[in-house]
């Protein structure tokens, strides 16, 4: 867990600067990185916040970015499932991409185990701990960064980097690409509205390429 | 950016996260989908992160780049050029960053 948990501070380091850099204040920020614990979310949510975008938007985004994690929690449930709820929420809201790659590495099989909560609990922690100290460093650093070095744009650095590590078959990039051309040509939109214009476009253009070719083997979620 | 705006914001992405991560596990009883949703789910994330993005690199104060010497032009190249290499997330926001505090600092652009 050591080697991955660098890349998640130099991550939680790059969100932590760009959320300060992007005018955002220490608190704000703070509060940010303790409450929502989620870098991708975090850094998309950036643009918004800063346009003033309707709460609505900023959420909707949000949650679209977060997608994966509701796939992940399917998962999730087949080992968690007989747990008291509160445990589930609890232990969903820690459940972080890093958590699932090793545990499903782990335990191949999707049945509960009593080694498991120790597994997860050990993880999941470590992953916070490596996050949140990296993103605290960062807010602070960034304080003293000048402005005009622009590196609140690192965070769109990070999120294109995700984006390149979604991008699979050439389906998605068509996908990628409407929604790119639909979010910039409806920039005159009010209220960011052109966000949802490019997810609206993305998946609809998905969508139909997935009912035009469908895949050999279809994937089950 | 009003105070209030970013706090109820910050607070309703928290929410989001809790929704999104604890989706199918928090319910008592087993979600159904409908199977479009479940295929939308696909290309959601990645339309939303370049919906985001796109604007935030070709844009400035909405409208298009009007001058090369704009730093973020090399920093996405440099970037885009390190991930089909390596396939690193790390080094890809490494060389783009380095990429533009070069041409921010030593160039003024």
């Amino acid at each position: 867990m050591v080697a991955p948990s660098l890349g998640i501070a130099a991550w939680g380091l790059v969100t932590g600067v760009a959320m300060v850099k992007s005018g955002m204040s220490v608190a704000a920020a703070l509060a940010m990185t303790l409450l929502v614990y989620a870098g991708s979310a975090q850094l998309a949510a950036l643009p918004l916040v800063v346009a003033g975008a309707p709460l609505w938007v900023l959420w909707a985004t949000a949650f679209c970015v977060n997608l994966r994690f509701v796939i992940y929690s399917a998962h999730w449930r087949k080992y968690f499932g007989t747990l008291p709820r509160w445990q589930r929420i609890v232990l969903g809201y820690f459940a972080v991409d890093l958590s699932y790659v090793y545990f499903a590495r782990r335990f191949p099989e999707p049945r509960p185990a009593p080694e498991q909560l120790p597994y997860f609990c050990g993880g999941a922690l470590w992953n916070w701990v490596s996050w949140q100290g990296a993103s605290l460093v960062g807010i602070v650093l960034a304080d003293r960064i000048p402005t005009q070095w622009g590196l609140g744009f690192a965070g769109v650095l990070a999120l294109l980097g995700v984006t390149y590590s979604l991008l699979s078959d050439r389906k998605s990039w068509i996908a990628a690409a409407v929604a790119a051309c639909a979010a910039v040509a409806a920039f005159g939109l009010p209220l960011k509205l052109n966000i949802v214009a490019g997810i609206a476009a993305g998946v609809a253009v998905g969508l139909l390429l997935d009912r035009k070719f469908p895949d050999a083997a279809p994937e089950r979620v | 950016m009003p105070q209030w705006y970013v706090g109820v914001g910050i607070a309703g992405l928290a929410v989001v996260t809790v929704l999104a991560r604890g989706f199918f596990l928090a319910p008592d009883r087993e979600i159904e989908l409908p199977a479009w949703a479940l295929q939308g789910l696909r290309y959601a994330p990645i339309a939303a992160l370049v919906a985001v993005i796109a604007p935030e690199i070709v844009l400035t104060n909405g409208t298009l780049l009007a001058t090369w010497a704009d730093a973020r032009i090399y920093a996405v190249l440099v970037a885009t050029a390190y991930f089909w290499w390596r396939r690193g997330i790390l080094g890809t926001i490494l060389s783009g960053t380095a990429v533009l505090l070069a041409l921010k600092i030593g160039l003024g652009w």
